[in-house]
Order: C-alpha cells, then sequence, then structure tokens
C-alpha cells in the first residue's frame, strides 16, 4: 500500500515538474507575471512530492515489504535499520529517486532564497530546472521504477546489501556527491535563462555564484569521502585509482573549479563572458555523463549496454538533447569573446586564464582516457584498459602548473600588475620553499640520510609551501600591522585562502604519501613478526568472532617501534551470511604524520594467513586538505555581499556592484 | 596587419600548435598504456604479445590454484573453455577470488605462455561476472557449438 502511495506521489511530482517547465517559460515570453510566479510553488511542491515518494520507498525498506523488487534484491532482514535506510540509494532506481530528489530540492532552495531574482529570469531558472526534473521524473517512472512489484514473493529475506557498501560511507557518500553533480543544475539553469534572455552581465554573475560555490562544495566533500571510503573499506590501501566512477566525479568537479574562478572574472571585471557561460553547461552536461557512465551499465561492458537498451538509450537521448540543446543555444546566442585579454601585463585575469586553461586540459586528458576504452570497444578495435600511468603522466604536471600559478595569482591584481611588484612579493616566498624543500626530505625520509632522498617528496614540500608563504605574504600586506581588519576581510576572501591553503596540504599528503609509502605482503603465521618502516609488526593470533549479520575471522596484530607498543590492530576477514560474500576489513591506526594500515589476505592453511602491512606517512593529510578545500567554498557562498545585494532591487545591484567593493574586497575573487 | 587582428592571430596559433602537441600526446601515451584484454585461447593460438602489459581471463579451474607453502606465490589456470592459460602471481588474492569463479589477470606472457601477474581482478559481487570474461565464454561457447555440429557431418562424408 505504501509503495502504491510513494509512486503516485511520484507521478504527481513529474506533473508538476512539467507545469514547472512549460508555464513560467511562456509567461515569460508573454508577460505574464502570474505565470512565471507560478514557478516558485510548483518547484517547492515539486520537492514535497518527491520527499515523500522517497519517504514512502525508505518506509518500504525499513518494513522489509519483499514484494517491491528494489527492496528485496538491496535488503536483508538480517541488515541494521541505519544500513536498510542507506540501501535505498545503494542500487540503480534508488540512487536515480535520491537523484530526482536532490534535483527537487535544489530547485526549491532557488525558489525559496532568489525571491529577489528579476521574475522573467527566475521563472526562467525555474522552468530550465524543471525541465531537467521532467527528463529524470520520465527516466525513473519509465525505466528503472523502484516502485516495481516483485509478485510472487520469493526472496523471503532479500537478497542484501553488498557488504562493500555496509558501511558509514555509504550512508554519506553517495548524497552528498550528489548534491555537488546535481547542484550543477543550477548555474546550468541560470546559464540557459540568461542565453534565452540575453541577459548575462556582472549582476547574473552574482546571482549564480553562491549556487555554485555551494554545488561545488558539496562536490569537493562526495570526492574526498569517496577517497577517504575506498581508502579504509577497499581493504587495499589506494585512495585513488583512476577508476572511471571516480573520474566521472572528477571531471564536472574540474570544470566546475575552472566555472569558480572564470566567473569571478566575469563578475568582476566582466570578461570571459561566453566561455562562463559554455562552462556552466558543461560543468552540468560532465554530471550528466558521470551519471551516464555509472548508471548505465555501460562501464561494465558496452554489450550489456546493447543487451539492455532501454535506460542507455534513455539517458543517451537525454544527455544528447541537454548538451546538444544548450551548446545549439550557445552557438545561437552567446556572441563571440567581445574582449581579448590584454597579455602585456601580469594581470589576474591572465592568471585566472591559466587556471582555467589547465583545468580544462586536465579535465579533456581524462575524458579520453576514460571514454577511449568504450570507443574502442564498440569500433572492436579490442578489449583496452587504460591504466594510471596515463592519467597520472599528465595529471602530475597540470597540477604542478596550477599550484605555481596558485602562488602568482595572490599577489596579482586586476587589469595589470607590473613585473617588478611580483618579483619584489614572490621573492621571500619563492626563497623559503626552494631552501625548505631541499632540506625536507632530509628529514622526512625512513633513515633520515642522502640515499632516501625522494625528490617527488621535494617537489611537493615545494609546491605546498610556496602556495602557503604566498598566501601568509598576502594577509600579512592586507593586515599591515593592524589587526583589526582581519575582522573585515570578506568570508569570499578567506574562503579562497581556506581553499588554496587545503589544496596545498591535500599536494603535500599526495606527493609524501607516494614518496614514502612501505607496504609488504606476507606470510604469516602467529608469532612470526616483520619489519615495515621504522615499525614492528607482530601478528599475535586469530579469532573467530560473529557479528550482527556476519562471522569474522579477527587477527591481532601489535605494532611496536623500537620495543615501545605503538598500538594493537584487528583486521577482519568477514563472511557475511545472506549472500556467502566474503570482505576485509582493515584495520588503520591514524595520525596526521602517518597511518599503520593492516588488512588480511587469505587463510593459507594451518595457521598461517596472507597479511598486508603498510606505513602511509601523510596520508591523512589527503582528505583534511578536501576538507578545507570544502570549507573554503562554503566560506566564499556565505559571502555577505550575496544576501545584501540581493535583497536589494536589480537595477540598483548594478550599479552598486563597483561602488561598494571595499578594501578588503579587493584581494577577493 | 592590425594589431588585435596578428594578437588574435597569434593567440589561434598558440593554440592550435599546443592543442595539436596535447592531441599527440594524448594518442601516444593511450598507445603506450593501453592494455588489451585476450581470452586464453587466443594467447595459445600465439595471437597475444609477449613481455608487454595485458590481460587476460576466464573461469578459474577447480582444483588448480596451487599456493607456495612458504610464501604468497600462487599460480592458478583459467579457462575459456577451450583453451588453458597458467597464470603466476605474487600476493594477495582479492576476496572473492575462488576456483570455479571469473578471475582477469594483468601482466606479461612469457615465451613459455604463462602469465606472470602483477595484478589479480576477482569479480566485486556474487551476480557480476567481468565483461570481457563473460564475452570470452560465450564466444568460446558459439565456437564448440559450431564444431560439434560441423563434426557430424564430416563422419556422414
Amino acid at each position: 500500500m505504501i509503495a502504491e502511495f510513494g509512486h503516485a506521489a511520484l507521478i504527481i511530482a513529474l506533473c508538476l515538474a512539467l507545469v514547472q517547465a512549460v508555464v513560467p517559460m511562456l509567461g515569460s515570453f508573454a508577460g505574464q507575471r502570474s505565470w512565471m510566479r507560478l514557478g516558485y510553488s510548483l518547484a517547492v511542491g515539486q520537492f514535497l512530492f518527491v520527499a515523500v515518494s522517497f519517504a514512502c520507498l525508505a518506509a518500504a525498506f525499513l518494513a522489509d515489504d519483499f514484494t517491491l523488487k528494489y527492496v528485496a534484491q538491496n535488503s536483508n532482514t538480517e541488515l541494521p535499520s541505519y544500513y536498510k535506510i542507506s540501501a535505498v540509494w545503494s542500487a540503480h532506481e534508488g540512487s536515480l529517486l535520491l537523484w530526482a530528489l536532490i534535483l527537487a530540492g535544489w530547485s526549491a532552495a532557488v525558489a525559496l532564497f532568489s525571491r529577489a531574482l528579476p521574475l522573467p529570469m527566475g521563472g526562467r531558472v525555474l522552468s530550465v530546472l524543471g525541465a531537467i526534473s521532467v527528463g529524470f521524473g520520465l527516466f525513473l517512472l519509465f525505466t528503472s521504477n523502484p516502485f516495481a512489484r516483485l509478485l510472487p514473493v520469493a526472496l523471503l529475506q532479500g537478497a542484501d546489501l553488498n557488504p562493500l557498501l555496509q558501511d558509514f560511507g555509504l550512508i554519506v557518500h553517495p548524497p552528498i556527491l550528489y548534491m555537488g553533480y546535481v547542484g550543477f543544475a543550477v548555474p546550468f539553469a541560470f546559464a540557459i535563462a540568461a542565453l534565452i534572455g540575453g541577459q548575462f552581465d556582472a549582476a547574473w554573475a552574482r546571482w549564480s555564484r553562491p549556487w555554485i560555490n555551494l554545488a561545488w562544495m558539496f562536490l569537493t566533500l562526495g570526492i574526498t569521502l569517496g577517497s577517504w571510503w575506498a581508502y579504509y573499506e577497499l581493504g587495499w590501501g589506494g585512495w585513488w585509482f583512476w577508476d572511471p566512477v571516480e573520474n566521472a566525479s572528477l571531471m564536472p568537479w574540474l570544470v566546475g573549479t575552472a566555472l569558480m574562478h572564470s566567473i569571478a572574472a566575469t563578475e568582476k571585471r566582466g570578461v570571459f563572458r561566453s566561455w562562463t557561460l559554455l562552462l556552466a553547461i558543461f560543468a552540468f552536461s560532465l554530471s550528466l555523463l558521470g551519471t551516464f557512465l555509472v548508471r548505465s551499465g555501460v562501464l561494465t561492458s558496452v554489450h550489456a549496454f546493447a543487451a539492455d537498451p532501454q535506460r542507455g538509450v534513455f539517458i543517451l537521448i537525454f544527455l544528447a538533447i541537454v548538451i546538444g540543446g544548450s551548446l545549439m543555444l550557445f552557438a545561437l546566442r552567446g556572441p563571440a569573446m567581445q574582449k581579448v585579454l590584454a597579455y602585456s601585463g601580469w594581470s589576474r585575469e591572465l592568471m585566472l586564464l591559466t587556471n582555467n586553461v589547465l583545468l580544462v586540459s586536465a579535465m579533456t586528458m581524462i575524458l579520453v582516457g576514460t571514454l577511449y576504452p568504450l570507443i574502442a570497444d564498440v569500433l572492436e578495435l579490442g578489449k583496452i584498459s587504460v591504466g594510471p600511468p596515463y592519467f597520472n603522466f599528465f595529471f602530475v604536471p597540470l597540477v604542478i602548473g596550477l599550484l605555481v600559478a596558485v602562488g602568482i595569482a595572490v599577489t596579482t591584481r586586476w587589469r595589470k600588475t607590473e613585473g617588478r611588484l611580483l618579483l619584489q612579493k614572490g621573492a621571500l616566498p619563492l626563497v623559503i620553499s626552494l631552501l625548505c624543500a631541499l632540506v625536507a626530505p632530509l628529514f622526512l625520509g625512513a633513515d633520515r640520510s642522502f640515499s632516501s632522498y625522494s625528490a617527488g617528496a621535494a617537489l611537493s614540500v615545494f609546491l605546498a609551501l610556496w602556495v602557503l608563504a604566498t598566501i601568509i605574504s598576502d594577509l600579512k600586506d592586507k593586515i599591515g600591522g593592524d589587526l583589526t581588519r582581519v575582522a573585515k576581510f570578506s568570508r569570499s576572501y578567506l574562503g579562497m585562502q581556506l581553499a588554496h591553503t587545503g589544496l596545498a596540504v591535500c599536494v603535500l599528503g599526495v606527493g609524501l604519501s607516494v614518496a614514502y609509502d612501505e607496504s609488504r605482503e606476507l606470510r604469516m603465521q602467529p608469532g612470526d613478526s616483520a619489519q615495515v618502516a621504522n615499525y614492528q609488526f607482530q601478528f599475535v593470533g586469530i579469532d573467530r568472532i560473529p557479528g550482527p549479520n556476519f562471522i569474522a575471522h579477527r587477527a591481532e596484530v601489535r605494532v611496536l617501534q623500537q620495543d615501545r607498543l605503538v598500538t594493537r590492530l584487528f583486521p577482519e576477514k568477514r563472511n557475511y551470511n545472506a549472500g556467502g560474500q566474503v570482505m576485509t576489513e582493515a584495520a588503520i591506526d591514524p595520525s596526521l604524520a602517518r597511518d599503520l594500515y593492516v588488512s588480511l589476505g587469505e587463510p593459507l592453511g594451518g595457521n598461517a594467513w596472507a597479511i598486508s602491512l603498510q606505513v602511509k606517512p601523510f596520508v591523512r593529510c589527503i582528505w583534511l586538505g578536501g576538507l578545507m578545500i570544502a570549507l573554503g567554498g562554503l566560506l566564499a557562498a556565505m559571502d555577505r555581499r550575496y544576501r545584501r545585494r540581493l535583497s536589494q532591487s536589480a537595477n540598483s545591484l548594478v550599479k552598486s556592484a563597483a561602488a561598494n567593493d571595499g578594501a578588503a574586497d579587493e584581494g577577493a575573487l | 596587419m592590425h594589431p588585435i587582428r596578428r594578437q588574435r592571430l597569434q593567440w589561434v596559433a598558440l593554440i592550435v600548435v599546443a592543442a595539436s602537441i596535447a592531441a599527440a600526446l594524448m594518442a601516444y601515451m593511450l598507445g603506450q598504456n593501453a592494455s588489451y584484454f585476450y581470452a586464453p585461447s587466443q594467447i595459445v593460438a600465439g595471437e597475444a604479445p609477449i613481455g608487454v602489459n595485458i590481460r587476460a581471463g576466464g573461469m578459474v579451474v577447480e582444483g588448480s590454484v596451487d599456493r607456495s607453502m612458504d610464501s604468497l606465490e600462487v599460480s592458478f589456470i583459467v579457462t575459456d573453455g577451450l583453451e588453458n592459460l597458467q597464470v603466476t602471481y605474487s600476493g594477495i588474492l582479492p576476496d572473492l577470488f575462488a576456483e570455479g569463479e571469473a578471475a582477469i589477470a594483468a601482466g606479461k606472457l612469457d615465451n613459455n605462455q604463462i602469465l606472470h601477474a602483477t595484478q589479480v581482478l576477482a569479480k566485486h559481487d556474487e551476480n557480476y561476472m567481468p565483461p570481457e570474461v563473460a564475452d570470452t565464454i560465450s564466444e568460446a561457447y558459439q565456437r564448440k557449438q559450431q564444431q560439434h555440429q560441423s563434426e557430424p557431418q564430416e563422419a556422414l562424408q
């Protein structure tokens, strides 16, 4: 009964979305204010109905309603109730419903918090969002209905949730990642509305910026969480695999980052206008492409896609309409670049352009590397997989360029910066970071000598310190001995500095953990011990321990440093009751300076086990940096001027833009 | 030429040159780092290159997994239903690696047609079969069927 209720709510939401897509858009051309205003209440109403539908599916999971095919396939009576909730979005149908819910949520947020937008603009934005909702609503109802019944009931207990997904990471990772993916629908809708209305000026940029920052913040957080989850849950100790699914989330992030920077130049200086629109279109298109790659089955096999084409073809058509339609609109309405950038001086515009070129290049090479195996398979060139060396070869130099540019960009001014000024401000940070970087590897290596000197570590220390030193030097200049000025710093300035600091911390983590990672895979019997880096790992013994829905082999491993006990670790090998699946649960002793990572392989007969022992210096910095970057994005989105100016009318908004930029604002993007 | 035009032309030239270099590099690196998948019967037929990174896979033959008693050396046989391929590996096998199940090994072939794997992949849930393996096995099955069909005809002649 509750499932029918949820199904009906979804159908009603689709109808509301249809009206939301059509009426305000027509109203904006016909000049009917009431039609345009309708979009606002429809967006909120649509959100309520999708939320009801989602709640019904969650209730079906909690009630173990195995007459629903989706519930039967992804849940189990033995599953703890918090995993029953997260199982709602563990597979295809439910995660699309979550997609739809989040899209409706963003639309409702736009309707509620962007009341000050000029009515035609607001109506068109909501109309575009409504059209995307219609696409996903149709997709859900016709190809991936989570409320489909499975009669007669075949599974009394449920097939169980994949044990890999029975984890805190899965409870939070997908919703946050989707918040980011789907969030780019908002700047996309703003871009389409701007193209239709022909208005993309500084005011337009200012309206879209907080939404871009918020979506980007969620995507950053989602990717960071995903990397952390893979690290502790997959049991290999890796944190990035250049897997197509990871690439699918990184591509919109890279373009989103480029968009954040390019729109800063559009708002402050009016340059890169059409480029900014194009990036907004691409960021959302790549989010959709990511959904297509992950959800159509095309990654597991092009042939699987061909065998069950309904879903894939639907997304492909949807993708074609969204990308093709918006690019067509762009070609018709987006003017050619009106301003050629003056590149005589080291302007901030030039640095932002550099940022954009590097980020978009990185995205392009990832796109090529991700799609090439699919294209080769379609063309029957063979079954290919593209390895990490390809991605690293391009990504590492691009990121190095990016970090060098970040350090320079902080010092630059809009329009033109004297080369002399750059040298003057950059010399000290450059010297300090170079010297520290050359010396640091001597203290970081395991045996503190020249023999273990790592050039990679030196490079990452240099890049991180270069960024940090230029940030500190910029803060020092802005404060100028008067600490009360700190209170006047705008949140977007602080957010920028925090995010760049996070980038430096993340790069430090990546560089050092790669340079100093030590790992051994061994055959061990109780009583054996092994040395990894400066740590002695002792395999004490192994026990069988029952869990809520599994039985685990739990090993005890003691870690000693110079005969002093550092920690005791308890890695597990779990056998799940329902599906008979085996899962590795790594044991980790975390700290900022190093992680100790132990995971169990398979039993080797007798009491012997295959055991993987790893020491990973500074690996936490990767995710700490990611969190800082996300927090920086949030801080920038909360900048006062977005709210202050939204409360003013659109006209005075444009006029006051130049006048209100205070001294503290000057440094911010 | 007008200065602005010249400036634009310089930009366009720069972009074209940079893009061509980038495209050439990408094509080269893709060629270097793409590893092709071969079925055991293709390898036995000598289609796979020796000493180059490739991937191969099939079903792990029952009783073929042989663990060393004093190290993590392991060897096993994968089959596509027509031919067998011997694989050696040193390290921890994935959780869902098992006899009678699908697996993919990535590594290099030696002259004796043994694959020295640096990585072994297994399915990641109980229903999933790597697509390469599924394709390989169904192709092999079809070939077998064709052979069966042609054999009786030969007998009649």
